[in-house]
């Protein structure tokens, strides 16, 4: 569906159904470079059980206008923003990578309206490679061959796509590609690069909130992973072996029955 | 210690690893080294809300084997990955990834522009049997760049060609016509059975969707009947209107958009939603398994056929009883420096020449050759002739085996990975009968 934020037209995936203002909304934010797509496999089951599902393009992503954003607190006031405008007045959140760096500054800034935080592969800090930022900034597409290198594990490698006939490795390059490279990943890698916020933000978050990790991670390990989760009460985590970042891809089954329980237990869905 | 700073450079998989790995991971198969046989029809569901997620399209895996099978499944990522694509869905034949791809693409009232060098059963199709479905086409020889511009009208949604024409060699300009098909937004399909992903991988050259014969120089061994079409997951379906049942709600499936919910891997996503469901041509996971073992050792085949197809030209060229040669590598072959771009690992196997003696001299070598196999094949590991005009395109009338650019002294060759000096050997005894026709033919 698209939607107006800020002036500028968003996209958002509801996963095949239509928006219901009635059921609670959850709101799914990519990683650098990506787009809404890489939450097929999660949303469209949510979409299917009592949710509205909104996966969405951050602005100059994918199928929303207007330019990247900057920095990661701008990036978590927009997906407040999202939630105005949508017509809710609260939402659960499930982030992926930078994604995760956006959700958790948004929980810590708008406590009341986040009800649950589900971080994949995410990490308090995701420090750049500088090589690697200054070839995204750059428009050079092997910032996008070597993070696809990176964010899949030694058995993603091999491919094993949970959907038949789909190979992640060239999907994933499809989306970082799918737009100007120094305008999406660039701009996204050296916002993530800036923020620091991370672990002061984890510490102010009371709501449930969920981490899922992956053994073969090397782009957010499982130790930072691990660090991020010790800062947030409560917080759940959930490791994932043979798998590396792209683990809503790479183990996406896993991921949604991991999901599916901790969000249907913590936000439940509205009752057919 | 040197403190010269490494260059980073990703460490994908190269094509001679994908050929043997890609798409199957053993520890999710009980530690089988090599890929099972899937051998079943269908699959359990854990529990009536795993049933309906996957009837949904809500989460991968299979349900029934007519819409997808594990073992299909590994050759289906194994082909994406070689090609560079995103997504495969493997079919029953080649013909039958080409109806898939067309039926996937178009609806009644819709119109192709299409190669005339195709495969004699690939013209039949485009020619007889699409119009029954209402989708017409506009055929332009492949080499006729400009035509393929001219042809396009509004209700076009696709261009359809073979890189390197069937049987004649003309290769067609692959960039230039992606150009043209995308300014009028509308996507190339080629049809790269004779180069495989070892000689050629379309997508770099603009093309949107590759297909292939697998039962080919991708399988190599001549056993198995199998095709596949590839998506390359540039095409921007949402671009224009022409396009609806990609873009707009499918009834079929709650109302899906495709392109919105998929992207980059849209098109496969509708062919066997789609396609698998209502025509059902699957592949058999035995076929499937035979494909993977040829396309294990493609890269060692592929060069062996090349080199020896060259060796071959060279010898035919020089021949007394050849009239003309044409393939790629022949250095008169007018579009040898647009082979030499799109085809920098080898130029195929497929020659056509020209037998002195016409069309009585054509079937004489034919039928006293004895090491080629005289077939309705192309890509086996062995050589293999056939004379297109009595056999491949017979169906054709005059007329219109000169416009796909036939002549009744054409020979067919698919050059096999045989020692090179038995297949010349073989070929003396050919020409030796077909210069005295009437004492030697066994007809």
């Amino acid at each position: 569906m698209k939607f107006k934020v800020n002036g500028h037209e968003v996209f958002a995936s509801t996963g095949g159904r239509p928006f219901d203002k009635k059921k609670p909304l959850i709101i799914f934010v990519h990683g650098s470079g990506l787009t809404h797509m890489t939450w097929v496999l999660q949303t469209r089951y949510f979409a299917f059980h009592g949710y509205n599902s909104l996966a969405v393009d951050l602005p100059g992503h994918g199928l929303s206008s207007g330019k990247s954003l900057k920095s990661i607190e701008e990036m978590a006031d927009w997906v407040s923003d999202v939630i105005d405008a949508v017509g809710h007045k609260e939402a659960s959140l499930v982030g992926h990578s930078q994604g995760c760096l956006v959700t958790v500054e948004c929980t810590s800034r708008y406590p009341n309206k986040i009800k649950t935080l589900s971080l994949m592969g995410g990490a308090g800090a995701i420090p750049m490679n500088p090589e690697l930022l200054s070839l995204a900034e750059n428009n050079d597409p092997k910032a996008v061959d070597l993070m696809m290198d990176w964010a899949h594990g030694p058995a993603g490698h091999f491919g094993g796509h949970p959907v038949p006939g789909l190979y992640h490795i060239n999907t994933g390059t499809m989306l970082a590609k799918s737009r100007t490279i120094e305008n999406t990943l660039g701009v996204d890698f050296r916002a993530c690069d800036n923020y620091k916020n991370g672990f002061e933000a984890a510490k102010k978050i009371k709501c449930p909130t969920l981490s899922i990790l992956a053994t073969d991670d090397k782009m957010c390990p499982v130790k930072e992973g691990k660090k991020l989760a010790s800062l947030i009460d409560g917080s759940q985590v959930d490791i994932i072996d043979n798998c590396g970042h792209m683990m809503l891809l790479e183990e996406a089954d896993r991921v949604l029955t991991v999901l599916k329980k901790f969000i249907t237990t913590n936000y439940p869905p509205l009752s057919a | 210690m040197s403190d010269k700073k490494k260059e980073l450079k990703p460490n994908t998989y190269k094509f001679d690893t994908l050929s043997l790995h890609a798409g199957y991971q053993p520890h999710k198969n009980a530690g089988s080294r090599q890929v099972p046989i899937y051998q079943t029809t269908s699959y359990l569901f854990d529990d009536v809300d795993h049933a309906a997620a996957l009837f949904n399209l809500e989460r991968g895996g299979h349900i029934y084997s007519r819409i997808s099978n594990p073992t299909v499944g590994v050759l289906e990522e194994r082909v994406a990955s070689l090609e560079g694509g995103t997504a495969a869905l493997a079919t029953s034949s080649g013909m039958s990834a080409i109806f898939l791809t067309v039926m996937t693409l178009c609806e009644a009232g819709d119109h192709l522009v299409v190669s005339s060098q195709l495969y004699g059963g690939t013209v039949n199709l485009f020619r007889l049997t699409l119009p029954k479905f209402g989708i017409k086409c506009t055929f332009v020889k492949p080499r006729d760049t400009e035509g393929f511009k001219k042809a396009i009208q509004k209700n076009t949604k696709g261009i359809f060609g073979e890189l390197v024409g069937n049987p004649g060699n003309e290769i067609m300009n692959m960039p230039e016509i992606a150009k043209i098909a995308h300014d009028a937004g509308i996507p190339l399909m080629v049809d790269a059975t004779y180069q495989t992903p070892y000689l050629c991988k379309p997508f770099e050259h603009g093309a949107d969707i590759v297909i292939h014969s697998l039962t080919k120089w991708m399988a190599g061994h001549g056993s198995s009947m199998a095709g596949i079409l590839v998506e390359g997951g540039k095409f921007d379906w949402m671009q224009n209107d022409k396009f609806p049942t990609m873009t707009k709600p499918y009834e079929g499936y709650h109302g899906l958009s495709f392109a919105e919910e998929f992207g980059p891997t849209a098109f496969t996503m509708k062919a066997r939603a789609e396609g698998m469901r209502d025509f059902g041509p699957c592949l058999s996971p035995q076929n499937a398994w035979n494909v993977l073992q040829g396309i294990e050792t493609l890269s060692v085949r592929m060069k062996k056929h090349c080199s020896n197809a060259e060796e071959m030209v060279k010898y035919l060229s020089n021949h007394e009883s050849v009239a003309w040669v044409s393939h790629p590598s022949a250095p008169n072959h007018p579009d040898a420096e647009l082979a030499n771009k799109l085809l920098p690992n080898g130029k195929g196997s497929m020659i056509a020449f020209g037998i002195k003696g016409g069309k009585d001299a054509g079937v004489a070598f034919i039928n006293n050759v004895k090491l080629a196999s005289h077939l309705a094949n192309v890509g086996d590991t062995r050589t293999l002739v056939i004379h297109p005009a009595s056999g491949t395109h017979s169906q054709m009338d005059e007329a219109t085996l000169k416009f796909a650019g036939l002549s009744h002294d054409m020979i067919r060759l698919s050059v096999g990975i045989e020692d090179i000096d038995d297949i010349k050997n073989d070929f003396e005894i050919g020409f030796r009968a077909a210069r005295k026709p009437r004492l030697v033919s066994n007809q």
